[in-house]
This record gives C-alpha cells, structure tokens and sequence, in this order.
C-alpha cells in the first residue's frame, strides 16, 4: 500500500492545450505542442500480390488501397505491369512472356526493381504506411528477394495469394479487365483473349504457389476461388488483421448500392443543420417518387438501410418494404453548433466558423464530431456494405459524402465537398477496377444545402465573407 | 392517422421514450427496429460446432466466443456434452469409459449428445436464442453428420471450428491449467490424473477424421491450426460467421495482464456532475502520481497505455510519463441533454427521463446522448484490439469501464451499468483457466463516490425523495 506522504508532485506534469481545430487534448511545454503519435503499425508494411495473370490480383490490390486510405491508412499501389509498359512502349504479343525470352526476362527484373525502389521511397520517405506490391510473383525466388528488400528496409511482409482454376471466372476476368488494357487496345476481343490464355501459359509451368510447409514462417493469405476458402498464416499485427478480414468479407457478386439521402426535412427549408426534425411535404412527395423509383427498377433481395433520425426512417416508411435501423448512419454531430444556421454560427462561433473551412475534413464541432470521427464510426457500414448485394442506404449528407468518397476513392480534401444534392439517387456498380455512377434525380424540388468553400478562410475575415457560399433558405 | 394524396393511411412516427427509436406506431415489434450494432441478418439460427481432440482448447474457445457474442447483443449459449455425461454417470472412473469398444458407455455417449440436441432445439425455439456452441469433440464424420442432419431438419445454419495442434508442449499445458481442476478428477493426484488423460486422447485419435477439406468443402468452417498460428477458412455464409472467423484470428492464449481504471478524481466529480470534459483535482492529480508509482512497480514489459480523447484519461496518462494512445471510442457516455447537470437537477428538470433510466439503466438512451448498448457498439473494435495486445492499461471512464469489465467477466446487460468502479481503484485482470482472475488495487487516494444504485421505486409517478434515494454525496 502507498503513503500519501511518500508522494512528490511530479515537478512539471505537462500542460494540456486543446487543438483548436481537432478538439484533440495534446501536452505543450512553454507553449510548444509536443507531436503525439497515433499509429497501427510499428513499421511500414509491404503488401506483396502473388498469383497467375487474370487471378484478380490488381482489383484486390486496388480496393484494398482504397480501403486502407479511406480508414486512414496512408497506401499506395504499385503496379509492375505499368512499369513494364512504360519500359517497352508497344506490346506486341505473349512472346515477351516467354520463361527463354532473356530479354523479356531481363527487362520485367528491372521493372520489379525499380517498383521496389519506388517503394522504399514511398514507405522511408514519404510517410507512406502500406505499399501494394501488385505483380504476379509466382516463384519462390522472386518472393525470396521480395523479402530480403523489406528485411533490409525494415517492412513487414504480408503475401496475398489468389488462387482459381475456374475457366469461367478466368474468362470473365479476362473480358472485364484485360481486353481494355492498354497492351490490348489494337486488338479484336478473340486476339486479344488467345494471346491472354497464351501469356498465363508462360507463368504457369514455373508457378510455386505458397506452401504451407515451405513457407510456414511467412506472413499470408491465400484466396483460393474468390473466397471460397482461405488459408491465413502468421498475421502479425493489427494492419494486417483488419486487411485479412477485409479481404474475407468481399466478393465479386454483380450488384447495385443506392445512396441517397433523406427527402427535405423541416430544418432542411430554414438552412439549419443537425436536429432531428420531420419531412417536409416536398420530402413526403420524394419518398414517394422514391419507391416509384426503386418498384421501376425491379430489384432483387433489396435491403434497406437507414440511420436512427426521424427523416430518413420516415422515408423508408414510405418504401413499404422492412429496413434496419443504423445509428452509425445518423448524421455528423454538429455538438453546439446542432440545429443553427450558418448565419448564426458565423455569429456566435466565427472562429470555429473559419477553422471548418481551413480543414473540413479534420475540424471537429465543439462537443460534435469532425469527417474524420464519420468515417470511424462508418467503417462497420462499409464492411457489410461489400458483404451485402443490393442494398439502399438513405442517410444524410456528411454520411452519403463519407460513403461516396470510399466508393470513389475521394481524397480526403474532397470528400467534405462531394455535392450529394437532395432527392437524387446514385446508383453505384463496381465495374472493371472501379465503380459506375448513375445520377438519377427523382424531379422533386428541394433547397441546396451545399456549402462550397469560402474563398477567405482567414479567422479574421469578415462576415461577408464567411456567409459567401451559404446556399438560400427562409 | 393523416390521410395522403391517394388516400391511403400515413402512420405518423413516434419516437419510444426509452431507447429514442422512431417507430410507426407504439407497441410495434421493436426488436426489429433495434438498429443494434450487429445488424439482425438472423434469419436461421446458427449453431457453432466445435471438432478436436480433447486438450485442443475447445471448451476455451466455445466460453470465450460465447462471451463475446452475448456482450455484442447476439444471445447466444453453450452447449458442453462433457457436462451432460457427468450428469449421466455420476462418478468418473476412468478413461476406459471412453474405449472404442465400450459399447455401454457409447449409449450414454450418444443419449447425452442428443440431449445437448434437444436443448439447442429448446434454446432457439423458446428462450430466442441465436447462436447454439455445441462444445464437444466431434471427431468423426458419423457424428458430425448426425449434427448436421439435424441442423438442416430443422432450418439451423452450422458453422464447425475445429482446433488441431500436435504440439505437445501446449497440450500438456492445457491439461494442468484446466483438466486438473475438473470434477472428473478431483480426487486423483496430478501424476495419475495426466496419465489417465492421455490415455482418454488416444481412445479418440484412432477414429478421429479431420473435417476433409476436398470431400467437405460445401460445408462452413474454420481450422485453427496450432494455437492460431494458421486457419483454414471455408465458405463463410453471413455476417454472423464473417465476425466469428474475425474474433477467432485475434484471440491468442499468450499470458498477459489488463489493467482497466478510471481517470482520476476530475472537478467535475467533485461537484457531482456528469459528463463534461474537465480537468482533474488535486486529489486525481495525486491518483495519476500514485498510478505512475504503481505501474512502474507491476515491472510490465512492454505495457501499452490507452486514453479516450477527454482531458481527465489524457491528465491522468501523462503522470505516467510514457507513449500513450487515445482513443475516442474509450470517450464517456455522452448524457445529451444531462451533460455536465447534477443528478438532482436531472431530477428537477427531466423526472420521467431519469425514472425511465433506472427502469432499464442498460436499454436507456439519453436525449440527444448514447445508451449503455450504443457504449457497447463502440466499444467492440477496442475490445478487439484489446484482444490482439497483450499487456494493456486502459484509462477510461466509469460507463466504459463497466462496459469492459462486463466483457471480461461475462456480465449480463442487466448488472453491467450497476457494476463497481470507483475512481482511484485499478483493476488488474488476468485471463486463468476458462476464465479471468481480478485483482482490485486501491491506491490509497481518498475520492468522491460516483456510484448510483438503482433505488426502490422507479415508477415515473415516483416523488423527488425516492428518485434521488440512491445519489451519492457530493459539494
């Protein structure tokens, strides 16, 4: 047991000040913010992609990369077949591939090796996190000089192996991605899928995939047919884990996510954010137009999601069809800011006013949340999301921003003015390496409530300036 | 009800006074409209079968998983056929009872499976359970087929967990720290009881067939190979599974320690207000001194130290002189409209609120605030952390603090907002056995009570003296 009187007041506990624009309580001495560091991983790690052409290692290296930027994790991919296509500026035929092509060979070595030094500058150097390795890298050898690189630099290494023996998926894959590539442009569609089927041929006589016994000590995942199965070994850290279940819970099912918003709400027409008021008649009128809209498209098993305030579940009412409650979809939280107008934040909060704009994506409301806390608390969201198949989302605006940005690999400097106007719907489709937007708009009238950046973000500019870009309302 | 444009009727929304749901009309079932972190995609119930040897952890993993599934919402229960034999055959002699050609004790075997069965049965159909584990070895293709007969008559989904490991370090462990302690063998002495348990695992790996990753790759399962240094997975078939394949690939079994306490005494606590976000009393300042002294003497190698993003964990953190990492998720409940108010003026200002929260202290959401459920939600992904690390101090808040401590000592949602955590008091948990050792540290720093029990009378009609019965001192 201790004794009151053994204590001596620690001499300079540290001082507290709070980011003004974070609201995040950090330790100053003589007024300087000492950096805390908040981080998921130790060291860098390398992502490095392993399999047969057309085993769907640059779309998983893709989303992966977006995924990761979304929640926050700085990542880049590298693609070794950019690199090769830069190297030799016109692709003639699977010729190139050829296991006795030494020149061919020559050239794809110092491809990888300059990938791998990009690599090292962006992981080292540039504050990179995660770096996605995307290359076929289907010998032991080449894996082997993959790892001695990140030994060397310090990198944690996780293989993702994909797997699939399935001719039809082979084909698709074939069709969705290869035949726009740009080794393909001057080909017809039956040229072009002979010499791809000839090219996996020149990989598939020296392919060593990943084994459980030889390659017991290395960090992986194997996917084997789309998701079927998996074989996961040796996850090392808190990165890697959320990657494996991410990677767990995708899948390449065609579908559609619908995103829109609630229809106009009470607070909507007096340009008031937050609260949790009603629809207005307009907002009635969209949601009935909206499952006009839905019945018209004729959608298979549509689930619809919504979040836990008044105008986005009176808008599923309208739907008729059962939907599921998410209070990780209500709307930002504007803290003491809640059901104001802009006007009036101007008025009462002009410095919090001006630091919003400085950085919108990062600025917390005081007692509220910043875009950066909804993309916390929406990645559950998005995890079912790709779960799921057809799905609706009505939320609100800051949520649909945060949703559409991970679907469109928006930045976060972008995200908070992604315009996701009332009463439209986007209807989004993955597609090749991305995701098809359709805009409908459902032609009931609403207010903007848009709020574009301010020219003068200065804390000391004038009221005029400030309310610049406010939209109009009553 | 209004009428609409074409006449049909439009249900106006309400919203339920004690969770803040809106729903089209009261009395509807509100189980749907829960909106609870874990989405209801339920349909079927699933049962969760466990395969291996004995020693291989079953009976840890089926406890551990049923523990987490219950405290994210998902009612779920266990299933140990080990028990129903015990009930069968009151004394254990000894492991010939488990010799292959024991054709008695093979009936009894196969009746106390099927009546695990029937209570599964029993379990989804009247008690609304979600989630079965069936805790047993399941080591051949015969048994696992009767299960799965079973499930598919009456529309259960399976998904099987099996935990192979030949290591025999581990298993040798695992004997000590859990067969030792078993009513099977409480009368033998250490050397007689190992032997007769290793003789019981061979009557068992004669007729033990692994799930057969060619001839079974329709049905869903995980493998758990060697403690969790690799997993087979196969055909995941819903949410449910997806974050029950999760949270198997982040539990290890590696000794540790978790120390959970709250920030020191704050100025707020002083006064007797909620919530806020004030700075810490000379008292508090004391306890993160005292904090510091105490750390250091646990001697913890290589101790993480976690924060919310409030100034008190932040204050109490930075005596400790070390890296810390601050999570929001670790914030207080947010008390909405009560912020910063004392509970005698939540009294004077919103009786039928704060009788609603005494009637249902863990369902209750505040106005404009959070509930002791939505804490939970939040709360996984650091639970989930929490299970990857290994030594972890956690400064946090009273409300979260009971939402963790529930987790690791598996309390239900009725006991958990009642549960004690005074200020000034670290709590170190070590996982043992099955379960998980606690060992309170008070500190010896002198603190406001923050405790409220839940008083007598929690009728909305109640008068202000019985409202506020059970409110701790304060200035």
């Amino acid at each position: 047991m201790l004794d009151n009187e053994d204590f001596v007041l620690d001499t300079s506990p540290r001082e507290l000040t709070q980011n003004p624009l974070r609201k995040i309580w950090l330790p100053c001495k003589n007024g300087h913010i000492l950096q805390r560091r908040v981080c998921m991983t130790n060291c860098p790690t390398l992502i490095v992609t392993v399999g047969l052409p057309a085993r769907g290692k640059t779309y998983i290296s893709k989303k992966l990369t977006r995924y990761l930027n979304w929640i926050g994790v700085p990542t880049k991919e590298f693609n070794v077949g950019e690199y090769r296509r830069e190297c030799v500026k016109i692709y003639k035929s699977f010729e190139f591939f050829r296991p006795d092509n030494e020149e061919g060979l020559k050239i794809r070595r110092q491809c990888a090796m300059s990938a791998l030094n990009d690599v090292r500058q962006y992981l080292s150097v540039e504050g990179g996190q995660v770096a996605v390795f995307d290359a076929t890298n289907t010998t032991r050898e080449r894996r082997g000089t993959i790892v001695k690189f990140a030994d060397q630099n310090g990198f944690k290494v996780f293989f993702v192996e994909s797997q699939c023996e399935d001719p039809d998926v082979v084909a698709q894959n074939i069709v969705q991605v290869k035949l726009g590539n740009p080794d393909y442009i001057h080909c017809n569609t039956e040229e072009a899928i002979e010499d791809f089927m000839k090219r996996i041929k020149c990989y598939e006589s020296s392919y060593q995939p990943m084994d459980e016994t030889l390659d017991r000590d290395l960090s992986y995942i194997k996917i084997m047919d789309v998701g079927r199965r998996y074989l996961v070994n040796r996850v090392l850290d808190h990165v890697q884990s959320r990657i494996v279940y991410y990677l767990m819970n995708i899948h390449i099912t065609p579908r559609s996510i619908y995103l829109c918003r609630h229809g106009e709400s009470d607070l909507n027409i007096k340009g008031r954010i937050g609260g949790d008021s009603g629809l207005s008649a307009r907002g009635k009128e969209f949601a009935r137009n909206l499952r006009k809209f839905l019945q018209e498209q004729n959608i298979k098993d549509l689930k619809v999601w919504t979040s836990q305030m008044k105008r986005t579940i009176q808008t599923a009412e309208s739907l008729e069809v059962p939907y599921e409650q998410w209070k990780s979809l209500n709307e930002i939280d504007a803290g003491v800011c809640e059901e104001m107008m802009y006007e009036e934040i101007q008025e009462n909060f002009p410095l919090e006013f001006a630091m919003r704009d400085q950085d919108k994506y990062r600025y917390r409301y005081p007692k509220g949340e910043s875009y950066e806390d909804l993309v916390q608390r929406l990645e559950p969201v998005i995890m079912e999301l790709e779960r799921q198949e057809n799905v609706l989302v009505v939320c609100h605006q800051a949520v649909m921003r945060c949703l559409l940005a991970y679907f469109l690999d928006k930045s976060a400097k972008e995200l908070p003015y992604l315009k996701c106007p009332l009463h439209t719907v986007l209807k989004l489709t993955p597609l090749a390496y991305g995701c098809k937007v359709e805009s409908v708009c459902l032609n009931v009238e609403a207010v903007n409530t848009h709020r574009d950046r301010p020219e003068n973000v200065n804390v000391q500019r004038s009221t005029e300036d400030a309310l610049q870009t406010v939209p109009a309302h009553f | 009800m209004a009428l609409t444009a074409d006449g049909s009727e439009q249900k106006e929304l309400t919203q339920t006074p004690l969770l803040k749901i809106w729903v089209p009309w009261m009395g509807c079932n509100l189980n749907r409209r829960r909106g609870s972190s874990v989405p209801q995609f339920c349909n079927s119930p699933t049962m969760i079968v466990m395969v291996g040897l004995p020693a291989r952890g079953k009976t840890y993993i089926s406890k551990k998983l049923t523990r987490y599934l219950n405290w994210i919402g998902v009612p779920t229960k266990m299933f140990n056929v080990g028990q129903y034999r015990r009930e069968a055959v009151k004394i254990y002699k000894n492991f010939e009872f488990f010799k292959q050609d024991n054709e008695e004790a093979m009936n009894i075997r196969k009746a106390c499976a099927a009546a695990a069965l029937k209570d599964v049965t029993a379990y989804f159909t009247k008690e609304q359970g979600q989630v079965a584990v069936f805790d047993a070895t399941n080591t051949t293709c015969e048994r696992r087929a009767i299960i799965l007969n079973f499930a598919k008559e009456k529309g259960y989904k399976v998904f099987f967990v099996e935990s192979i490991c030949e290591d025999p370090e581990i298993i040798a462990e695992n004997i000590k720290q859990v067969k030792f302690g078993s009513p099977d063998y409480v009368d033998r002495d250490i050397e007689e009881a190992m032997e007769d348990f290793v003789q019981r695992i061979e009557c068992y790996r004669a007729s033990y067939t692994s799930i057969d990753d060619d001839k079974d790759r329709k049905l869903s399962y995980i493998k758990i190979f060697d403690v969790g240094s690799r997993y087979l997975v196969n055909q995941v078939q819903d949410h449910i599974q997806s974050r029950i394949v999760y949270y198997l690939m982040n539990i290890h079994v590696t000794p540790r320690s978790i120390y959970l306490t709250r920030h020191g005494e704050s100025e707020l606590n002083l006064l007797g207000r909620i919530g806020g976000d004030s700075g810490l009393s000379p008292r508090g300042q004391k306890y993160a001194n005292a904090l510091a002294t105490f750390i250091k003497s646990q001697n913890i190698k290589d101790l993480k130290v976690w924060t919310s993003h409030m100034k008190r964990t932040i204050q109490t953190a930075e005596a400790l002189g070390v890296q810390y990492e601050q999570w929001k998720a670790l914030n207080e409940i947010d008390a909405g409209v009560c912020e910063e108010l004392t509970y005698e003026e939540i009294q004077r200002d919103f009786p039928s609120e704060f009788a609603l929260r005494d009637q249902d202290k863990y369902r209750y959401r505040y106005p404009k605030g959070e509930s002791y459920e939505d804490m939970v939600h939040r709360l996984e992904p650091v639970i989930m952390e929490l299970e990857r690390q290994e030594n972890v101090l956690v400064i946090c808040h009273q409300a979260i603090m009971r939402c963790l401590l529930a987790y690791f000592l598996d309390k239900p949602g009725d006991e958990l907002p009642y549960l004690r955590c005074p200020l000034h008091t670290t709590l170190k948990l070590t996982p043992v056995a099955y379960g998980c050792k606690v060992e309170p540290f008070f500190l010896n720093i002198e603190a406001v009570n923050t405790h409220r029990e839940r008083p007598v009378n929690v009728s909305v009609n109640r008068n202000q003296d019985e409202a506020l019965q059970t409110v701790p001192d304060h200035i």
